[in-house]
């Protein structure tokens, strides 16, 4: 099969829509959670989902549905024990997950179902994708998109400070059952993506990637979006050309290549800040005593020294010291 | 009408008194300073105040409205205890500002003009106009401070509750801020602000509310600094015990230097 016949079957349209929805969505709702310093919620909720599919396969109702309804009511018990303010809160955490993840595996096994079965929503299987699944995925995908981003003044207000917020007359706990429930929500929708153990990554790697680049809230958004969609269309690219040669599965594909991300960005975002601090303006006032050395060429932009802006002027640092233009010549403060 | 009105009210939290018997009415224009030692109660009272913590006694009315009726909060500003600005993900100044204005805004609604001209005249007031774009977390502790200052200016407020906002706040700074609340007052705004240290702030403050031992220890006009810490005030029979002290304070003023420490259980 040539590429070109690859990309036109019908299977690998519903993953490529799939993998884009998925890629736009995830790090909307990842951003909210690393604002909250909650990054590893994503992780626990997958686990969390695991009962949830599990009693789908049970069941025989969409594992899906079940997944996501499971999830929710995953995202309300961490929700209470955050707000509760416990100490052991992620020792709590923790139990939710573990159980999560052993009840699954125990329920799928007690179903008589195959554990093969459930390792396409542990790990993943985008390209078996359904039509009613893209649906659906499609669908919920732009709920979190819309959510997300329409109300980002009011949930960037309530994780940046909830007691302000509070006293601004927003509704704190609707708004972190929002972030909950979206959540929940974004970890069904990746399932088939990326699958449940690994869809923390695609929700939070992209976040963690954008963050080395910018300095606001609304363009780590933005940023982590594209990064996300590229990561998730790219991946899902990546390992159809290398099928040709072996078996290589999408979802680890996808966060493989998120993460690939991360680490060339890393160095830039190191080298930005440590170029931010250089070129930050002089605070203190500049100083009257006049001090003169030679300069063997006259300071000027391009003549490879840091300028950095410093009341009315600009000083050029070098050797330890600010060189600030006066007259002629150059005085040292 | 007063602005703020508590009658017999009592705070607990877990399980344990922190406010007993609290009567206060402020009214409108008025600039109250809260004053008193390390856990005497003053933040706790701001926080109930602005229905942060529920009262276990007693009643609050703020404009006349029972608390739990409120729901007027653009006419509330509120900058909490130094809690820093920084999270988990950068946002700049200008976004953290804007969050204030949230009280005036309609849901799903972009940032009109008169918006961000509050925002900018927020941020310029408190000048940070050349850091507006940057991230908050490379700001300075002092500058982060400022910033809540500006959020909470952003709003419009006639209500102002300040909960040490000056603590970390450099001496021209501090007076930029007062030009700021007098500017709020002029328009006939109310004040409650909780410092240790007034500063420049003095001059604009015209009563101090001192608490002691989650009790109101005294509540008449401003008294200095360090007199906030004598033993005697509060006391019973205080009244004798001020009108001596506060002769021998005005002939000498020494005694008062061993005073901070003597404040304390
Ligand atoms: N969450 C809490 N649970 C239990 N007790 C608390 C809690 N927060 C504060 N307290 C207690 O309430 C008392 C009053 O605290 P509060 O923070 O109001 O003091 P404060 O006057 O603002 O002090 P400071 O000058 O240090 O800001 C203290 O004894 C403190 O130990
Ligand atoms: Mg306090
Ligand atoms: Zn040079
Ligand atoms: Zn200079
Ligand atoms: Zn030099
Ligand atoms: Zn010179």
């Amino acid at each position: 099969m040539t590429p070109v016949e690859l990309f036109s079957e019908p299977f690998m349209q519903r993953a490529l829509l799939a993998a884009l929805f998925t890629g736009l969505a995830a790090p909307v709702i990842g951003t909210y959670l690393v604002q909250r310093r909650l990054a590893l919620m994503g992780d626990g909720l997958g686990h969390v989902a695991v009962t949830g599919v599990a009693v789908g396969l049970l069941t025989g109702y969409s594992p899906t549905w079940t997944a996501v309804v499971v999830a929710i009511l995953g995202a309300i018990a961490i929700e209470v024990v955050r707000e509760r303010g416990n100490t052991n809160g992620d020792v709590a955490l923790a139990l939710l997950f573990y159980g999560g993840l052993a009840g699954g595996v125990l329920l799928t096994g007690l179903g008589g179902r195959r554990a093969a079965e459930l390792q396409q929503y542990l790990f993943g299987s985008i390209t078996t994708i359904s039509d009613g699944d893209v649906v659906v995925t499609l669908v919920l995908a732009a709920l979190v998109v819309v959510v997300g981003v329409g109300l980002s003044p009011q949930l960037f207000a309530v994780a940046q400070d909830p007691e302000f917020a509070r006293v601004a007359g927003l509704r704190v706990r609707f708004y972190n059952l929002v972030v909950a429930v979206l959540a929940a929500v974004t970890v069904t929708v990746a399932m088939r993506t990326v699958g449940l153990l690994l869809v923390s990554a695609l929700m939070v790697v992209p976040v963690a990637t954008s963050q080395q680049l910018t300095r606001s809230f609304r363009a780590t958004l933005v940023a982590a979006m594209v990064l996300g969609t590229l990561a998730s269309v790219g991946g899902l690219v990546i390992s159809a050309f290398a099928s040709y040669q072996a078996t290589v599965a999408p979802g680890p594909t996808i966060v493989l290549l998120s993460l690939a991300g991360f680490v060339v960005t890393w160095p830039v975002g190191v080298w930005l800040r440590h170029r931010a601090r250089l070129r930050r303006p002089f605070a203190d006032e500049a100083p009257d005593e006049h001090t003169v050395s030679d300069h063997d060429h006259d300071h000027g932009p391009g003549c490879g020294h840091v300028a950095v802006p410093h009341d009315d002027h600009v000083d050029y640092v070098h050797d330890g010291h600010r060189h600030a233009p006066h007259g002629t010549h150059y005085d040292e403060h | 009408m007063p602005v703020i009105e508590v009658r017999d009210g009592a705070v607990a939290l877990s399980g344990r008194p922190v406010l007993r018997g609290i009567d206060l009415r402020v009214e409108r224009g008025e600039f109250v300073a809260l004053m008193g030692a390390n856990g005497s109660g003053k933040s706790t009272l701001v926080r109930a105040l602005t229905g942060l913590r529920p009262l276990s006694r007693g009643g609050i009315t703020l404009f006349g409205t029972p608390l739990e009726d409120f729901h007027e909060w653009h006419r509330i500003g509120f900058v909490p205890q130094r809690s820093g600005a920084a999270s988990g993900v950068p946002a700049s100044v200008r976004e953290v500002v804007s969050s204030g204005r949230l009280t005036r805004r309609r849901l799903l609604r972009p940032l009109g003009a008169a918006d961000r001209r509050a925002i900018d005249d927020a941020i310029e007031l408190v000048g940070l106009g050349a850091r507006a774009r940057d991230g908050v977390s490379t700001l300075s502790g002092g500058q982060q401070q400022r910033v809540l200052i500006a959020r909470a200016l952003a709003g419009d407020p006639e209500l102002f509750f300040l909960d040490e906002p000056t603590a970390g706040v450099d001496l021209p700074n501090q007076k930029v801020l007062t030009d700021a609340l007098a500017a709020l007052k002029e328009r006939g705004a109310s004040i409650v602000l909780v410092a240790h240290e007034l500063g420049p702030l003095a001059t604009l403050v015209e009563r101090a509310v001192v608490m002691r031992d989650g009790r109101v220890a005294y509540d008449g006009p401003p008294i200095p600094d360090h007199v906030v810490h004598e033993p005697w005030l509060g006391e019973a029979h205080g009244h004798h015990h001020h009108a001596r002290h506060e002769s021998s304070y005005a002939r000498d003023h020494a005694p008062h230097v061993r005073s901070p420490l003597e404040g304390r259980p």
